[in-house]
């Protein structure tokens, strides 16, 4: 990691992991997300194919919480880099948290997660910490645009708002994990 | 016709070659390095070698929809394979270019890579890094 980054970085990870002691209040934004939502469960073929959207993401999700704990587990993540991933790993729990309750909402079965072996993680790739953080900025990156590809297909406009949300949370993921690896945390001024 | 002259119509020739299968319906020449970049995008949920949200496209090209065994595909993309859908750069343009109107039904909730050149990108990259790998 380039010396003249440290300082900034390590600020911003102690931010990050200091906000993780308000969960409670982004459980309730979250959860705002989908407030007067009782419409949902009256859609139909609609909200079927809404449902498969959001178990698709649901999926993603939940791999994701796992590969951080893959990242955490590691040994290879030092404070306060560890903080922030397990930070992360925090947010990707309360997208899960969202994602599974709108779907039982329009009357579907939140697909369940794998077993962490199932998932077949390149764990011998991952010699460094700058290992781990790349793989989990690949992983944001591709979850930013699985939003912006899934965000057009909802048919229920919260449901998109929701989506939006979880997009904006996991872009700021990918700015900071591609700040801890030196580069330039925002590298175009679109997403694909 | 000079030695250099031959050269050149043989080089020509196989770029016109190489660039046939995915011009012929309609796509410009694939870079496949840029399709690196592209595939970064699906890389929430595919991956080259192992099954994810997605099944693995390692030996995608030639592969029945639908056929890697034990990988939870939808009824949709099951059927569609059952029905003879085989990937290859044209039943791949066409997917990627809408998944969800091509297979209504797909778990692949994605819009589509809408750009020409980007899809032609992709395929490019696809096909050689899914030959590569071990299926």
């Amino acid at each position: 990691m380039p010396e003249l980054f440290i300082p900034s970085f390590r600020t911003l990870a102690r931010r990050v992991f200091l906000a993780r002691t308000g969960q409670a209040a982004l459980s309730a934004t979250a959860v705002a997300l989908l407030a007067g939502n009782e419409a949902l469960a009256a859609q139909s073929k609609s909200g079927t194919k809404d449902v498969t959207i959001l178990n698709t993401a649901l999926g993603a999700e939940q791999e994701a919480i796992a590969a951080y704990q893959v990242g955490a587990e590691s040994g290879l993540l030092q404070k306060p880099v560890l903080d922030l991933a397990v930070a992360f790993q925090g947010h990707h729990k309360a997208h899960a948290d969202l994602l599974a309750s709108a779907i039982k909402k329009l009357g579907g079965t939140p697909s369940a997660p794998k077993q962490p072996a199932d998932y077949h993680f390149p764990t011998s790739k991952l010699k460094s910490q700058a290992d781990v953080l790349r793989f989990a900025a690949d992983l944001e990156k591709g979850a930013v645009s699985a939003y912006l590809g899934a965000i057009p297909l909802f048919h229920n406009r919260d449901l998109a708002k929701a989506a939006g949300s979880i997009l904006g949370d996991e872009a700021m993921h990918w700015a900071v994990l591609r700040q801890a690896l030196g580069e330039t945390p925002v590298p175009e001024a679109f997403v694909a | 016709m000079k030695r250099g002259n031959v050269i050149s119509a043989a080089g020509l020739l196989a770029v016109l070659l190489a660039a046939v299968p995915l011009a012929a319906f309609g796509l410009p020449p694939g870079d496949p390095a840029r399709g690196e970049k592209v595939y970064g995008r699906c890389f929430a949920c595919h991956a080259i070698d192992r099954d994810r949200t997605g099944p693995r496209h390692a030996g995608l090209f030639g592969r029945r929809a639908g056929s890697i065994p034990g990988f939870p595909y939808s009824p949709a993309m099951k059927k569609a394979g059952a029905n003879g859908l085989v990937w290859n750069e044209e039943t791949l343009d066409k997917f990627l270019q809408n998944p969800t109107k091509f297979i209504p039904g797909t778990r692949m909730t994605y819009a589509g890579v809408k750009n020409d050149q980007d899809r032609a990108d992709l395929l490019a990259y696809l096909k050689e890094a899914t030959k590569e790998a071990k299926q």
